[in-house]
């Protein structure tokens, strides 16, 4: 019960909320609505005058010209102002719906710009583009649609049942006792239609599954000469989707024929009345005519309603869906700058820096180091023994739980983000490339530099000689991921763009990881240029990059077990000679 | 799209029969306007009781009989349209595993999985469509009009000069809709873009502090979508009222002409009120036809894709002979060997020769790029060589079938797939009436008895798609010891000890001496110099050229390209600091 009570409340605060989104809008919405009950009843206004008109064509010379002529010109009234209000309502509508999602949607991504990056790396990235671009769109279309609609059909029912009565009491009895069934006969279909469906659309996912991994699998499958195992499999599936298919699509389909003939019995059994009331004198052959419109209008919004309320229910979840992006949490408050920025000068220290991702585990504890301006620094380990996590909290992009890291001295926390971070060049593993030409990419971070720089830098990071193949050069559009290119290109790029900006403090977290041993000597010379002068943090796998670290550290668990040069460190025979040396055991 | 009518044939009957109904069920809804005439006429005018009865019990009669009709087609549709979708993913299926690699290449394997799933399904839903309703939509819109001739010639001609004009309108309108809309897709797709890039670069943005800048971006391309939504959705919001006016119209002409008609006593009101049926019944049906053809036109495309890969012959000749493998001599030789890929300007392989004797161990090195997975790929003729031969003991690999060729190789490829179903399901393709013992020890070997063992489960672990539940050194791992299971006389493991860290790599080339029988000739493809110190054979690559041959102390001495992989990583003081700490032989 309070449980009921709550998510009904939940509902509310949604609804509450559209509202506020479509409130800037609330003219369109009321416009729309006044044009709907005026074009609504004007619709079934129409019906009536064409019945009076046949009232009018009895017989041979029994026509009443001059009367039909009046009615033909109210018809034509009617009709186009029905034609004109209907368009100008559909236009209300969707300036109503397509403006409302697009506020919400640009208040959804502009908040991920704003929220802490644990809330990205938490969540799955394909679902948050889902509320972003589907249901920003399903739910306006669902919940203010919808309204209209309900509002026009709630119309369209009080107005056919007033126009009914208004004509013939006793028949308007007969249409009100048998329309029902059509609904009966619908929802008995559609209950069995939907278990049908429902166990296509998991037959048809588990094919679809298998059909992709048999696909990208394929040479596996040739390899091991498994192709006709695999057809068999497949036929097996393919069997059971086809029957259920079948099942669910012919079921389905009988939806339409089964309400048409509940429709035409409804028809028939108002032609049988009304001719008989016609008979006794207690209706015109007009008003027979007018019923038998009627008798086919009157179903049709009772259908529509129906359909809208299940829209509605799921407009509304999609509505919190994308609500609780835009809840999303905002970073903690800016620090703001008294100062000018200044060049930094990169020393950097850590003092008993504590921090975890999650409560119960905790990652990295009493963490302290000082490194002096333009020491390189390397960070080894295993995978999860917190080496990328270093770069984060660097960065800011996680806040320490307690202790402080300084740059010049300075706590971090008392720079702004934006002011921080400019001190800071970064290349991750993972490369990621922006929409836009190479050239934007490299750019990214440092628009004004130079013809001359930007080809010298190109050149450095052997960008160039690749680049150079392309047809259009520097200009070549990156499609979605720079997937045309190799990592390792994509990789050199990412260094690029690292290079033009001259930060004063470098991180590198893999960053060579995807480019061959050989390949990245040739880079080396780059890289030494660039580090030259600036501190810089090295996370590697490949223990070749690491020897040249003035310090290094061997991390386990979160924490330095080991720090040294390479020479120390491999004349102390621990962890990180023992990490070293196994590349060359046998 | 034709040519996949073939696969109709097996459901000729039910293609013949469904339509054959739904056409019985039109004629039986055109003829009720004409008993609603006489039930006026001859019935109501002049209180013909019986007759209104009757009239009434036909109406009946009619809905029943087009009741049946409308099932029996609805079955026979769904029958045959489901049957048809069903041949079409079964034959794909069929034919991707018989197209060579090149042509697999060609298509791209999201691209046949997208035919087989999407394109199939469409297909489907067109054919049912059309079985359903093109013998049913035309027929009422052209028969209504043949009846209102029919009824009277004269009043028929204002359907004559309606029709044209309502087809006009509607297709028109959704000509043009059906583009706009289309421009709606690509703007959104956009947006989705934008989204996506904007989580995963989440780090890179805010490391170049660009937040404020993506966010400007976003509402730009949001306006712009909501703009065109706007136009795409006032375009099709047209159609409603303007052919509600055209029938309005073609009303109020059928009431003036009417008049005049029944005025001299050429028109009943009975068939005046048949003819205002007629009318209604047209608009009707003439949308659901513009939307059946609009519904065809996307399905005959797909058609068109599903037509273009099973009109794919596959390129790859047979051989006859079975291959059967040698206890001594010659192995695998290359004899000159080119290979171009499809499309590709440079060849992935010049000119390659070498042989590999029974027992030996082949290590193939090079940078990325160079030709390694190439030169594999041709062994188990995966592709066959555009220059010169490969022999596998002592015969072109093209003599032999397929089949027995790929027997005598086992794969681990450099990419680790495995598939959906148990641990032991899996392994098993290597050998289908492998013990769990001999499972046990390739694990062992593989050196993933450990993570095996700690899972409950055991081999009836149950991998998920594409063994996504693993990480990719357990998978890789696995690939190994599914190679194992094999006991092939040929062993490739292509790059597959990439994800495991160098003292894993090292336990597992260890066992692998102790494990493989000495008549198992072992290429092993990678990119480290330390996983192949010990080979037989090193076959150095570089950009696809053949550039050293020899003992790793040869090529060590004497060979440049070799020289500078290994030093790349193994710098030479740590070699001889190595040399002397460890004594190791390397």
């Amino acid at each position: 019960m309070t449980q009921s009570n709550l998510t009904r409340r939940a509902k509310y605060r949604t609804l509450a909320r559209v509202w506020r989104y479509a409130r800037r809008y609330r003219a369109l919405l009321f416009g729309s609505f006044a044009l709907a009950a005026a074009t609504t009843l004007t619709t079934l206004y129409i019906p009536r005058l064409v019945g009076s008109a046949v009232d009018l064509l009895v017989g041979p010379g029994e026509v009443d010209f001059p009367g039909i002529g009046r009615l033909v010109v109210k018809i034509l009234a009617c009709a186009c102002a029905v034609a004109v209000g209907q368009f100008v309502m559909a236009a209300l509508n969707n300036r109503l719906a397509y403006n409302t999602s697009r506020d919400a949607r640009y208040d959804a991504f502009s908040q991920l710009g704003s929220t802490p990056l644990k809330y990205i790396d938490e969540r799955a990235h394909g679902e948050v583009v889902s509320r972003i671009v589907a249901d920003a769109e399903q739910f306006a279309d669902g919940l203010l649609l919808g309204v209209a609609q309900l509002f026009t059909g709630a119309v369209a029912i009080v107005g056919v049942l007033v126009f009914m009565l208004s004509v013939n009491f006793k028949i308007a009895i007969v249409v009100v006792a048998l329309t029902p069934t059509s609904f009966l006969v619908a929802g008995f279909i559609s209950r069995r239609s939907f278990k049908l469906f429902r166990r296509q659309s998991e037959l048809r996912g588990a094919e679809t599954g298998y059909i992709t991994e048999a696909t990208q699998g394929v040479r596996v499958i040739r390899a091991f000469n498994r192709s006709e195992a695999a057809e068999a499999q497949f036929g097996t599936l393919d069997a059971q989707l086809e029957s259920a298919s079948r099942q669910a699509i012919f079921i389905s389909s009988l939806t339409n024929p089964a309400t048409r003939f509940v429709n035409s019995l409804v028809y028939m059994s108002v032609g049988l009345v009304g001719a008989f009331a016609v008979m006794s004198g207690a209706m015109t052959v007009g008003g027979l005519v007018v019923f038998l419109s009627y008798a086919e209008q009157y179903t049709k919004p009772f259908n529509e309603i129906s359909s809208v309320a299940t829209e509605f229910q799921n407009a509304l979840a999609c509505a919190e869906r994308l609500f609780e992006l835009i809840d999303a949490p905002t970073e903690a408050q800016e620090a703001t700058s008294s100062r000018e920025r200044k060049r930094a000068l990169g020393r950097v220290e850590f003092k008993d820096v504590c921090f975890s991702y999650r409560p119960d585990r905790t990652l990295i504890e009493d963490f302290n180091l000082a490194v002096p301006p333009g020491a390189r620094v390397a960070i080894v380990g295993p995978t999860g023994c917190g080496k990328t996590t270093l770069v984060n909290l660097l960065m800011r992009f996680y806040e320490v739980d307690s202790g402080a890291i300084l740059l010049d001295g300075v706590d971090e926390r008392s720079v702004p983000r934006a002011e921080l971070r400019s001190h800071y060049g970064m290349v991750l593993q993972e490369t990621w490339l922006k929409q836009g030409t190479i050239r934007d990419n490299i750019l990214m971070g440092a628009p004004n530099v130079s013809p001359e720089e930007f080809e010298r830098i190109a050149v450095a990071c052997r960008v160039e000689p690749f680049v150079r193949r392309l047809p259009q050069g520097y200009d070549t559009l990156v499609t979605e991921n720079g997937s045309e290119f190799s990592q390792g290109q994509r990789q050199l790029i990412c260094i690029a763009r690292v290079m033009a900006r001259k930060p004063e403090v470098l991180i590198l977290d893999e960053a060579t990881s995807s480019i061959d041993t050989r390949a990245e000597q040739k880079i080396q010379a780059a890289f030494n240029e660039l580090m030259t002068g600036r501190t810089s943090f090295v996370v590697a796998h490949r223990l070749s990059t690491i020897r040249a670290a003035d310090v290094i550290l061997a991390m386990k668990d979160g924490k330095i077990v080991e720090q040294g040069s390479h020479d120390e460190l491999m004349a102390r025979r621990g962890f990180y000679y023992d990490l070293y040396t196994s590349q060359f055991r046998e | 799209m034709t040519s996949l009518l073939k696969y109709m044939s097996v459901y000729l009957r039910e293609s013949i029969l469904a339509p054959s109904f739904k056409l019985l069920e039109a004629c039986f809804d055109l003829l009720v306007p004409l008993i609603v005439a006489s039930m006026i006429d001859s019935g109501v005018k002049l209180q013909d009781k019986t007759h209104v009865v009757l009239c009434g019990l036909s109406l009946v009669a009619l809905a029943g009989l087009g009741l049946c009709a409308a099932f029996t087609a609805q079955y026979f549709a769904a029958k045959a349209a489901v049957g048809f979708g069903s041949q079409l993913r079964r034959r794909l299926f069929r034919r991707v595993n018989e197209l060579s690699f090149s042509q697999l290449d060609a298509f791209g394997a999201d691209s046949l999985a997208a035919r087989m799933t999407n394109d199939a399904n469409q297909v489907q839903s067109g054919v049912n469509l059309v079985l359903r309703l093109f013998m049913r939509s035309p027929i009422i819109v052209f028969g209504a009009t043949i009846m209102a001739l029919c009824v009277d010639f004269r009043s028929g001609l204002v359907f004559l000069v309606a029709l044209p004009i309502l087809s006009l309108v509607v297709f028109g309108i959704m000509c043009g809709a059906i583009p706009a809309y289309g421009k709606c897709q690509r703007q959104l797709d956009k947006l989705a873009r934008a989204t996506r890039e904007n989580l995963y670069g989440a780090r890179v943005i805010r490391a170049f502090n660009l937040e404020d800048a993506e966010r400007r971006a976003f509402d730009e391309t949001n306006r712009a979508y909501a703009a065109l939504q706007r136009f795409a959705g006032g375009l099709s919001s047209l159609m409603n009222p303007s052919t509600y006016a055209i029938v309005n119209l073609a009303i109020v002409a059928l009431l003036w002409t009417g008049a005049a008609r029944v005025e001299v006593g050429d028109l009943s009101q009975g068939q005046t009120v048949a003819l205002l049926n007629y009318m209604a019944q047209i608009i009707v049906e003439l949308i659901k036809l513009a939307n059946l053809i609009i519904q065809t036109t996307k399905a005959i495309a797909c058609g068109n894709r599903i037509a273009e890969v099973l009109n794919t012959r596959p390129d790859m000749a047979e051989g006859d002979r079975e291959a059967r493998a040698r206890e001594s001599g010659v192995a695998v030789a290359f004899k000159n060997v080119t290979f171009r890929y499809a499309g590709a300007s440079a060849p992935a392989l010049e000119n390659v020769s070498f042989e590999a004797k029974v027992g030996e161990t082949i290590g193939i090195i090079g940078g990325s790029g160079s030709g390694k997975t190439t030169l594999v790929n041709l062994i188990a003729r995966f592709y066959d060589a555009s220059e010169g031969a490969v022999e596998v003991f002592g015969s072109d690999v093209r003599e032999y079938s397929t089949r027995s060729l790929r027997e005598l190789i086992a794969l681990a490829p450099q990419k680790a797939e495995l598939f959906k179903g148990t641990l032991g399901e899996n392994l098993r393709w290597g050998d289908p009436q492998a013990s769990d013992d001999a499972l046990w020890r390739a694990l062992e070997v593989a050196q993933a008895s450990e993570f095996v063992a700690a899972n409950a489960e055991g081999l009836d672990w149950s991998i998920e798609q594409n063994g996504r539940n693993l990480s990719g050194g357990q998978k890789q791992r696995l690939t190994i010891a599914r190679a194992l299971v094999r006991n092939a006389p040929i062993l490739i493991l292509d790059d597959s000890s990439s994800a495991l860290d160098f003292a894993t790599d090292a336990r597992l080339r260890a066992e692998l001496r102790q494990a493989l029988p000495e008549t198992t000739t072992t290429f092993i493809i990678t990119q480290r110099a330390s996983s192949i110190l010990h080979a037989d054979q090193i076959v150095a690559l570089d950009d696809g050229k053949l550039v050293g041959l020899g003992v790793h102390e040869d090529l060590l001495a004497s060979n440049k390209v070799y020289q500078e992989i290994f030093y790349s990583q193994f710098p030479s003081e740590d070699v001889e600091a190595l040399r002397l700490t460890k004594g190791a032989t390397l």
